[in-house]
């Protein structure tokens, strides 16, 4: 199998994930597209930590998840937040600092 | 063709196509459950990349928790109806055409590159959780501890972000 059918997949999902994240107004479908695009660079990582015999990778796979955790709750809080205030998760609504 | 081949384009398929799902449906409920089964055919291929302990994780961390959590807050906000409002047509070919063009420039880019490398489907010890752990608690500790008070302030602020005003 050689490492540029994983390239290739990882970053399918990657530019999929970008087009998610400029295409939609949903602030939560914005962030499962960031969530997409993080596990298309933890694949990429797996795949070399294969190709190169390499336990290390695996462990920043980890900890990618890790802050990813971390990010979830923090972000969703924030969306929460701003549906509270505006009753809407659209992004067009939120811009307010340009005024 | 072998079976391991088989196997990685079925999942290549699988989770190509539910990552579409993702950006495509209308209902964000719908979208969850895509991105669900696109971490189900990620971890289908970590189990193909001898990376076990990985599999377990993405399945149990996110298909588990993150996304449960998604799901909360969609139910929370009553999101699951189909009227959520578009972009304008021009926007979203905009968002199309530089993704598509950040696609094709880093394909022209591997493919100069001449990355010959072969992931051979032999079984190795790497991904296996005793092997992990002994890397992870030997040279890569100190990080481990930083993301302990990462995730203390996570939670904090979470906790802080989400309250209700004093007022």
């Amino acid at each position: 199998m050689p490492i540029q059918y994983y390239l290739f997949l990882s970053l399918a999902l990657f530019c999929i994930g970008i087009m998610g994240a400029l295409m939609r107004r949903n602030a939560i479908i914005i962030f499962m597209s960031i969530e997409l695009m993080l596990n298309a660079v933890n694949l990429l990582l797996a795949a070399f930590s294969k190709m190169y015999n390499d336990s290390a990778a695996q462990i920043f796979v980890f900890f990618i998840m890790v802050v990813a955790a971390a990010e979830v709750a923090v972000g969703l809080a924030i969306i929460v937040m701003v549906y509270r205030k505006v009753h809407s998760v659209d992004v067009n609504i939120l811009n307010r600092l340009k005024h | 063709m072998d079976i391991l081949q088989i196997i990685f384009w079925i999942l290549t398929v699988m989770a190509i196509g539910c990552a579409l799902g993702v950006v495509l449906s209308r209902n964000p409920v719908n979208s969850v459950i895509f991105l669900i089964l696109t971490f189900f055919a990620i971890s289908g291929h970590y189990l193909l990349l001898n990376a076990q302990f990985l599999a377990i994780v993405n399945i149990i961390v996110y298909a588990g928790a993150i996304m449960v959590l998604f799901l909360f807050v969609i139910m929370l906000m009553n999101l699951n109806a189909d009227t959520e409002p578009q972009k304008s047509w021009l926007v979203q070919l905009a968002g199309v055409v530089s993704g598509g063009t950040l696609f094709l420039v880093i394909i022209a880019a591997i493919s100069k590159a001449n990355l010959l490398g072969v992931i051979n489907t032999e079984t190795t010890n790497i991904g296996l959780i005793k092997v992990l752990g002994q890397v992870l608690f030997k040279q890569y500790v100190l990080p481990f501890e930083i993301s302990s008070v990462l995730f203390l302030s996570a939670m904090i602020g979470a906790i802080v972000i989400g309250k209700k005003d004093m007022e």
